[in-house]
């Protein structure tokens, strides 16, 4: 099958690239971001989703199956930017795929759809509507746009749809919302709370992907692997350091000392659960995962290990000057 | 309960799915169990040294609800049941209660309640749980149970319906339990609903000596024998209400039978 894969650029894309072109497809993928080393056989677009040029490789290149990465769930990027690029993006990617005859298109959102509450049940079914939007309204676009790929299902009955709600990606290139939060040697958490989080390993989310591609579900999908753990258990056995701080106090500090600046609902996150019941994919797919939770946080560690303490790097620095000596 | 067994022998027993951190897929975790457990049964054996009956009627596996009185203006009661079934079943099993849903949204609290696997009182969970073979501890007074005062100790208020609905949708047995002592232990002579609502949970109980500290009263937990219900779960008010009402006189027989019992027998 041709295969264009949207924000081919990503951690988790490129995976997708390589599984589904060792299976036997052709796979083009378009983004902005460049992949320097990407083999000879996948060919890469540099052209922005939301222009001309995209049009023309829906054209040219007539994708069958389009698997749309192209969204943003940095919180650095805010505003109206990410709501063009979210939203303004997966409409444009749903026309294209109408207007030049894909036969499915496969949308690769986030499990943070659900929202986090207090009173949010542990393992979110697909049918359960988004929650608490009001306190985090940064996460607007993106709910918006899984809820527009998941209008395509009705839409346009002959595109087959898959929604996919994936759940946080951790692994050895470090990428996306948890591994990012676990790079530094200090983590952050909200004094008194401890939720679970679920991640699946990056090169699981791409087989999961690759599934979802080959199997063409129909239909909307959570998609998870091991069960989730506490992040202090994942903070710990990253060998990163928790510091629990009040509500009060980390709201003044976040984007100061080095911690991640985060819109204020972010911090909800920190608080309460977001698990997702994955059973329907499973059933859909056969998908099973490779990498259980201990070896996933391994395969983090093993490439990202805590960040030596600044004064240790200083006294190293003291020694080859020979200020100190050995 | 081998005396010489310790809590940490039992919880090693719980046939629960830990994973190589010690949590389990819901985030109980085998620490806090362990910490709050050794806490436990020494209030369950030396504080309040509770006379558990009848802990045989809870099946040893499978799906099951523990279905009972509140008794007491603090979760006393509740935490009695979750140690007995730890400290008395063989082989023990987890009570999981279904906790109100102010105790989620506070700090400290939530942590611990859902990592010893008391969860908010979610009919999706609670399915969920039961459909793993989990054993439920459900209250269905709900806060309105918490909240008697001292002279209505022994009585029973209105039983919320959900549970039947589940037991029926779940095919779920039901054991019905007593508990007595609980409103001589914690003997609440007014509640608080304005203070209970600035602090963020439904009321603050009051005592004669203010705080709802628990006094060393022997405490009893009567279970029943497992009652079956057949159904699918959709059917009328009137039919859930006439099975919600058996259970409630069952309750209700074993707390008459047993108030007028209770002090016999109890070493001073």
């Amino acid at each position: 099958m041709r295969v264009l894969i949207l924000g081919i650029g990503g951690a988790v894309a490129r995976r997708v690239a390589l599984q589904l072109r060792d299976k036997g497809h052709t796979v083009s993928g378009i983004d902005t971001r460049p992949w320097e080393d990407a083999p000879a056989d996948i060919e890469v677009h540099d052209v922005d989703l939301r222009k001309r040029p995209a049009e023309d490789v829906f054209r040219t290149r007539r994708p069958e199956v389009v698997v749309h990465m192209a969204t943003v769930t940095s919180l650095r990027v805010q505003g109206e930017e990410r709501h063009r690029i979210n939203l303004g993006g997966t409409r444009v990617v749903f026309e294209h795929c109408r207007t030049y005859g894909v036969k499915h298109a496969v949308f690769v959102g986030r499990h943070t759809f659900y929202g986090a509450a207090p009173d949010s049940v542990l393992y979110h079914t697909e049918d359960e509507p988004p929650k608490e939007l009001a306190s985090f309204p940064e996460l607007a676009d993106l709910v918006a746009a899984d809820l527009y790929a998941s209008t395509a299902l009705w839409r346009y009955p002959e595109l087959t749809t898959s929604v996919l709600r994936v759940c946080y990606s951790l692994g050895p290139s470090a990428q996306g919302t948890l591994a990012t939060f676990l790079r530094g040697r200090r983590v952050p958490m909200v004094a008194g709370y401890d939720p679970l989080f679920q991640f699946l390993h990056e090169d699981d989310v791409a087989s999961a992907i690759a599934l979802a591609v080959e199997k063409r579900v129909r239909g909307v999908y959570n998609v998870a692997g091991p069960q989730p753990l506490p992040l202090s258990v994942i903070i710990r056995e990253a060998q990163r350091q928790p510091v629990p701080l009040p509500m009060m106090v980390l709201r003044q500090l976040i984007g100061r000392f080095g911690l991640p600046k985060l819109p204020p609902g972010a911090l909800y996150h920190l608080q309460y659960p977001i698990v997702v019941d994955a059973r329907a994919f499973k059933e859909a797919t056969g998908f099973t995962y490779r990498f259980d939770e201990v070896r996933t946080i391994e395969s983090f560690l093993a490439d990202h290990p805590p960040p030596r303490p600044r004064r240790e790097e200083l006294f190293d620095r003291l020694e080859a000057l020979g200020v100190l000596k050995q | 309960m081998k005396q010489s067994e310790s809590v940490k022998e039992r919880l090693e027993r719980l046939e629960l799915p830990f994973n190589a951190y010690g949590v389990d897929p819901y985030g109980v975790s085998k620490w806090h169990l362990r910490v709050i457990f050794e806490m436990m049964s020494f209030f369950y054996r030396s504080y309040f040294r509770v006379r558990c009956h009848g802990i045989e009627h809870i099946p040893a596996r499978g799906r099951a609800m523990v279905v009972g009185n509140h008794s007491g203006g603090v979760a006393v009661d509740g935490a009695m049941v979750v140690t007995s079934c730890l400290l008395e079943m063989e082989p023990p099993r987890l009570a999981q209660g279904m906790a109100e849903k102010f105790i989620a949204a506070t700090p400290v609290a939530s942590t611990w309640a859902s990592r010893c696997g008391q969860f908010p009182g979610l009919p999706e969970l609670a399915a969920r749980l039961l459909e793993e073979d989990r054993l439920l501890m459900i209250f269905p007074e709900g806060a309105r149970g918490t909240a008697k005062l001292y002279p209505q100790r022994y009585d029973l208020v209105d039983f919320g319906t959900g549970f039947m609905r589940l037991a029926l949708k779940t095919r779920t047995p039901i054991i019905p339990f007593g508990f007595l002592g609980g409103g001589a232990a914690i003997p609440t002579v007014a509640n608080l609903y304005g203070l209970g609502r600035a602090l963020g949970m439904p009321y603050v109980p009051v005592t004669p000596y203010v705080l709802p500290l628990p006094l060393p009263v022997p405490l009893e937990i009567h279970y029943g024998e497992p009652m079956v219900f057949e159904g699918t779960g959709n059917e009328e008010d009137t039919v859930i209400q006439g099975y919600v009402e058996q259970v409630k006189e069952r309750i209700a027989g074993i707390i008459e039978r047993r108030r007028h019992e209770r002090w016999k027998g109890v070493a001073s």
